[in-house]
C-alpha cells in the first residue's frame, strides 16, 4: 500500500470562500459537500447572504424552499443550540463550478419568524406558503401567508414529527354544510 | 327473437300475435333503456383515470355499451365514475358534484384508492369514498384494467334493468 498525501491546497468551493470572505459571522458551519454544497448561515444573515449570492454570483434561479423537522434527531439539535427546525433554501446557478447550493437557517420553535425573500424571486411565494402549510413556519414579509395544500379549516401543520401519519380523524370527519357555504 | 328485446318481456305476458307485438311493463321499458343509455360522469384524479381514458378510446370502446357519452357536467349525466385518490380537500367537491346529478344516479367506486384508500393510509386521504357516498359497484385492481371498468359498467347495468333501485335512493329516508 502506498501511502497518499493529503492534498494542502484548499479544496473549500469558491462561492463558500467568498460567503466566508463576505459574511465571517454569518456562517455557522463548514462548507457539507454532498451532492451539491451546502451552508448552515445564521437567520439574522439570511436575507443579506441570499441577496448577495443571487446578484453578485448569479445564483439567479430558487429551486426550492422547505424545512426539517429535526425533533427526533438529537444529534442535529444539539448543533445549533436546539434549534427544531432548518428551513433550506435550494439555489441554482448557470454559470461557475458549483451549480448547486443548499443554504440551511436553523429555527428555534420558540421563534418561528424567518425573513420572506419574495422581493428577491417571485417564485418564493407559493414556496413559502407551502413551508407555512407543513411545518408552521412564519415569513415575516409574506404578502398572503395562508395555507396553500392543506383545507383552510386544517388544524395543525402535517409534516412535523410530531403530527401522526394517519392524522387526527380529518379523513373520518366532515361538515360538508359548513364546507360547502 | 333479438338479444336486445329478451329481458323486457313480461314473464306473465310473453304473448305474441303474428311476431309483431310483445307486451310488456312500462317500467321494463323505462329500465331497457336507461341501462343503455348511461352518461358516465368522469371523476378522475389519479391513474385509475388513465385506464378509463383507454375504456373510453378506441380500442376498448366504451359506446359498445351505450356510455360514450360522457358528460363533464353532473347535471347531464346519471353515473358517477370516481376513478382515483380523493383527498380531504377533495371530497367536499366530490360530494358537491354527487348532489348535483339527477335521480336516479348510480356511483361506480374505480380502483384501490377510491375504494379503500389504497396504499395511501395517511392523515390527508379518504379511506374509502363509500364513507360519503352511496357506491353502488366496486372496481378492485391497482390501476384496473379497462376490461374491469367495462365489467362495472355491465353489472350496473345488469342491476338497472332488475329494477334494483341504485344505493343512494336507498339511503334516503
Amino acid at each position: 500500500m502506498t501511502e497518499e498525501k493529503e492534498i494542502t491546497e484548499d479544496t473549500t468551493p469558491l462561492v463558500i470562500q467568498q460567503l466566508r470572505e463576505k459574511f465571517a459571522d454569518g456562517l455557522l458551519s463548514d462548507a457539507e459537500v454532498n451532492n451539491g454544497v451546502a451552508v448552515v448561515v445564521n437567520k439574522d444573515n439570511l436575507y443579506a447572504i441570499l441577496e448577495y449570492l443571487k446578484t453578485d454570483l448569479a445564483y439567479s434561479m430558487l429551486l426550492d424552499i422547505t424545512a426539517v423537522d429535526n425533533s427526533n434527531l438529537e444529534e442535529e439539535l444539539m448543533k445549533y443550540d436546539y434549534a427544531r427546525f432548518m428551513v433550506v433554501y435550494h439555489l441554482y446557478t448557470f454559470e461557475g463550478e458549483t451549480p448547486r447550493i443548499r443554504i440551511k437557517v436553523p429555527v428555534n420553535d420558540k421563534d418561528l419568524i424567518v425573513p420572506s425573500i419574495i422581493n428577491l424571486w417571485k417564485g418564493a411565494n407559493w414556496l413559502e406558503r407551502e413551508t407555512y402549510d407543513m411545518f408552521g413556519i412564519q415569513f415575516e414579509g409574506h404578502p398572503n401567508l395562508e395555507r396553500i395544500l392543506m383545507p383552510n379549516e386544517f388544524e395543525g401543520h402535517p409534516l412535523r414529527k410530531d403530527y401522526p401519519l394517519r392524522g387526527r380523524g380529518e379523513r373520518e370527519r366532515f361538515n360538508f354544510d359548513k364546507q360547502n357555504a | 327473437m333479438g338479444l336486445a328485446t329478451d329481458n323486457i318481456i313480461s314473464g306473465a305476458s310473453t304473448e305474441q300475435s303474428d311476431g309483431n307485438i310483445i307486451t310488456t311493463t312500462i317500467d321494463k321499458v323505462v329500465n331497457w333503456g336507461r341501462k343503455n343509455s348511461l352518461w358516465p360522469m368522469p371523476f378522475g384524479t389519479a391513474c385509475c383515470a388513465i385506464e378509463m381514458m383507454a375504456t373510453l378510446a378506441s380500442k376498448y370502446d366504451l359506446s359498445r355499451f351505450g356510455s360514450e357519452a360522457i358528460r363533464f357536467s353532473p347535471r347531464q349525466s346519471d353515473l358517477l365514475i370516481v376513478s382515483g385518490r380523493i383527498s380531504i380537500k377533495m371530497m367536499p367537491v366530490l360530494k358537491r358534484i354527487y348532489d348535483q346529478m339527477p335521480d336516479p344516479k348510480w356511483v361506480i367506486s374505480m380502483g384501490a384508492c377510491a375504494s379503500c384508500g389504497g396504499v395511501f393510509d395517511t392523515y390527508t386521504l379518504i379511506q374509502g369514498v363509500d364513507q360519503f357516498l352511496p357506491v353502488d359497484v366496486y372496481i378492485p385492481g391497482c390501476p384496473p384494467r379497462p376490461e374491469d371498468l367495462i365489467d362495472a359498467v355491465m353489472q350496473v347495468q345488469r342491476q338497472i334493468q332488475k329494477g334494483e333501485l341504485p344505493k343512494g335512493v336507498e339511503a334516503a329516508p
